[in-house]
């Protein structure tokens, strides 16, 4: 029996031969699908960063069979994961917000995560693999937020997915669950202690996630459970690394000049893809191209540090927070007074991820946004 | 930005900063510079070249991870030459038996300021050849001190925590460690050249990542700076492990007392054996150490004919 069917396989290769005459572009797997056959504009526009993709190595094949999730795809770097995940797999997207510019293969649910309605989105349709990308970290928000957000939204995500079970989890956390501390050893590695709420009680419900998605690991062996600590991730996204890094006079704490990551946010993208790969599972520090002091990677980044004695800082950002003149929580001066950087040897190992960004192209990027806003 | 500039007072001296180092940043360096091409000549050597001839560990941006900086260590090491050479005439025995490669060097501690390290670490950079550029795992509060926990990593200082330990040996750097700690430097007058207690970490370390250990007694710290109590409540209010009672202090000697210090290297121990031992098995390596040690303390004791000669 099995050798008609060898046969069979054997028979499509002049088939396989005829199809450049289609010219069609051969690693777009959405194509077949007609929604595209119209669009012929963009497609040179993002010939480029196809050619980039090799560089990449193992990459995913496209499958026909099952779709990614992603929950909270209408951050940047939902957008950019989203971006380069629909060009070999279907995407789901979730979130509040709308995703109006987004590929039309991509098929978003603009739903809020905590409702019923995300039960049927797992019911409709086959998941293979959930990308949890949806956390809430704007300390604005109020504590009973947060926590409904962080861990109530999160926990009824992992009840479907056991419910249905979706063979993959990516948990995007980070490098922030250790905490800066005076005590830390210089590089952290998977399986040192998330001491990250101990001075700063905002990052609670983040610490907490990154427990719920280990414990989830253990108890649901079937899963393969994925959980990145990437360090800051700064390019055009919008957070407090990203944010700080834009200032044309940051604040920095006198007499303290910790070495600090940054990470590119498309290596964060690369480093999902990568951990969306079968067999991948457990924890993985994500860091960047190296670490540099903090007043070199203001000065690189064109801003010039503004240097305040700590009490001082800590009274102004207090008040400033207050008046809601200052998006850092004054606890956050800690990240520039003590070291918090992860060690990524793990990933590169096991992952084979490895930082492509240079620093200077990492710094580039941030600092386009900010003359973008000026 | 142009625009701007041109209205504010002082335009160029604001442009000035946006191009270029701000004028302290100049004159620190200009006399950083001065200080070392003193050095240079009353020592006699070339720091620079023994700088560059320092075996160091990149990462792709060219820092190094734990943030030691060369240059700010050149002025470091121009003050620790004038030390080493002048005010406190070193004399170093044995420093080529010092292997290459990662080593663990397990000194006494002495003298309320760690002037012993510098003088080991100076030693290994002006004697030693090549020169080896050793670490020190400084203690772990240090790291909240303004200023210190600036400078310290620039010096090639490394927090003291096995991780970081273990990642510099496997580098094949060179460390340096005080396994007495705080007891051993705050120790009052009546207990010098006493060894107190060992920790065991250092052993474990060297089991783990079969480093070869160098004894080496410092003869000459516990003079600088003679304590003759430790006022603990102050210490205590100010966090410090110790709050020694220095009577030169009062008499307004702030500097160290220009002891002369003699350095002996002994030969390196290689040990064997399972880094998770029993206390007890690993107490017995330590103990080696520690009694190579205090004999060679005590026989740099017999010779030496002063305490400043």
């Amino acid at each position: 029996m099995p050798n008609p069917h060898t046969n069979n396989r054997t028979k499509p290769t002049p088939r396989r031969a005829r199809e450049p005459v289609r010219e069609r572009p051969p690693a777009r797997a959405p194509v077949a699908r007609g929604v595209f056959g119209r669009s012929a504009q963009p497609q040179p526009r993002e010939q480029p960063q196809r050619q980039a993709e090799p560089t990449t190595g193992t990459r995913a094949k496209p499958s026909a069979e099952g779709a990614v999730l992603v929950t909270g795809v209408c951050g940047r770097l939902g957008r950019l994961l989203a971006r380069e995940l629909h060009r070999t797999d279907r995407v789901v997207g979730v979130d509040r917000r709308s995703f109006d510019d987004r590929p039309k293969d991509i098929l978003h649910h603009q739903i809020d995560m905590r409702r019923k309605k995300m039960k049927d989105i797992f019911r409709g349709r086959d998941i293979r693999a959930v990308v949890h990308l949806g956390i809430l970290h704007d300390p604005r928000r109020s504590d009973r937020e947060r926590h409904s957000w962080n861990i109530v939204a999160f926990q009824k995500l992992l009840d479907y997915m056991t419910q249905y079970n979706v063979p993959k989890l990516v948990v995007l956390s980070g490098a922030n669950v250790y905490g800066p501390q005076p005590n830390n050893p210089q590089f952290l590695t998977e399986d040192a202690p998330l001491l990250g709420a101990q001075q700063f009680g905002g990052m609670r419900d983040l610490v907490e996630l990154d427990m719920l998605a280990q414990s989830f690991f253990w108890r649901q062996a079937d899963t393969e459970t994925v959980i990145l600590r990437p360090c800051h991730i700064v390019g055009r996204v919008h957070n407090a690394a990203s944010n700080y890094l834009r200032l044309e006079r940051p604040v920095m704490v006198m007499g303290f000049d910790p070495m600090m990551q940054v990470v590119h946010e498309r290596d964060v993208v690369r480093a999902i893809q990568l951990a969306l790969q079968p067999g991948v599972r457990g924890i993985f520090n994500i860091r960047g191209p190296g670490e540099m002091p903090l007043s070199h990677l203001v000065r690189e980044a064109g801003g010039r540090p503004r240097i305040v004695p700590s009490p001082l800082a800590r009274v102004a950002l207090d008040q400033l927070w207050k008046l809601r003149l200052s998006s850092f929580p004054s606890e956050e001066l800690d990240h520039l007074r003590y070291v918090c950087m992860v060690d990524g040897s793990r990933a590169r190992t096991e992952l084979g991820y490895e930082p492509e960004h240079s620093i200077r192209r990492v710094l580039r990027d941030v600092r386009r946004l900010r003359y973008q806003l000026a | 930005m142009a625009q701007r500039g041109s209205i504010v007072p002082f335009a160029g001296w604001r442009r000035s900063r946006l191009l270029g180092e701000s004028p302290l940043r100049q004159a620190v360096r200009s006399i950083g510079d001065r200080a070392v091409r003193f050095a240079e000549e009353v020592v006699g050597q070339d720091l620079d070249a023994r700088i560059a001839g320092i075996k160091t560990h990149p990462n792709e941006v060219g820092h190094d991870p734990f943030g030691f900086d060369p240059e700010t260590s050149r002025y470091a090491l121009a003050v620790a030459a004038l030390l080493h050479r002048r005010y406190f005439r070193t004399e170093v025995f044995g420093i080529d038996r010092v292997p290459r490669g990662r080593v663990l060097i397990v000194a006494n501690h002495s003298g309320q300021l760690p002037v012993d390290a510098v003088m080991i670490a100076s030693a290994m950079m002006l004697d030693a050849d090549p020169p080896r550029f050793p670490r020190s795992m400084v203690e772990t509060w240090t790291a909240e001190l303004p200023f210190i926990s600036t400078l310290y990593p620039r010096l090639g200082q490394v927090v003291g925590s096995p991780e970081n330990a273990r990642r510099l040996l496997r580098q094949e750097e060179s460390l340096i460690v005080f396994p007495e700690g705080a007891r051993g430097i705050s120790k009052t007058f009546d207990q010098r050249y006493q060894l107190t207690d060992f920790g065991l970490g250092f052993v474990r370390l060297a089991l783990e990542t079969n480093t070869p250990i160098v004894p080496v007694a410092v003869i000459g710290g516990e003079e600088q700076y003679p304590s003759i109590a430790d006022f603990k409540p102050l210490a205590r209010l100010l966090r410090m492990p110790a709050f020694p009672v220095m009577p030169q202090v009062f008499f307004g000697m702030l500097a160290p007392l220009p002891t002369k210090y003699r350095l002996y290297f002994g030969d390196p121990f290689q040990f064997e054996g399972d880094p998770d031992d029993d206390d007890s098995k690993i107490e017995e390596k330590v103990w080696l150490v520690k009694s190579t040690i205090q004999s060679m303390v005590n026989r740099g004791l017999r010779e030496r004919k002063g305490v400043f000669i």
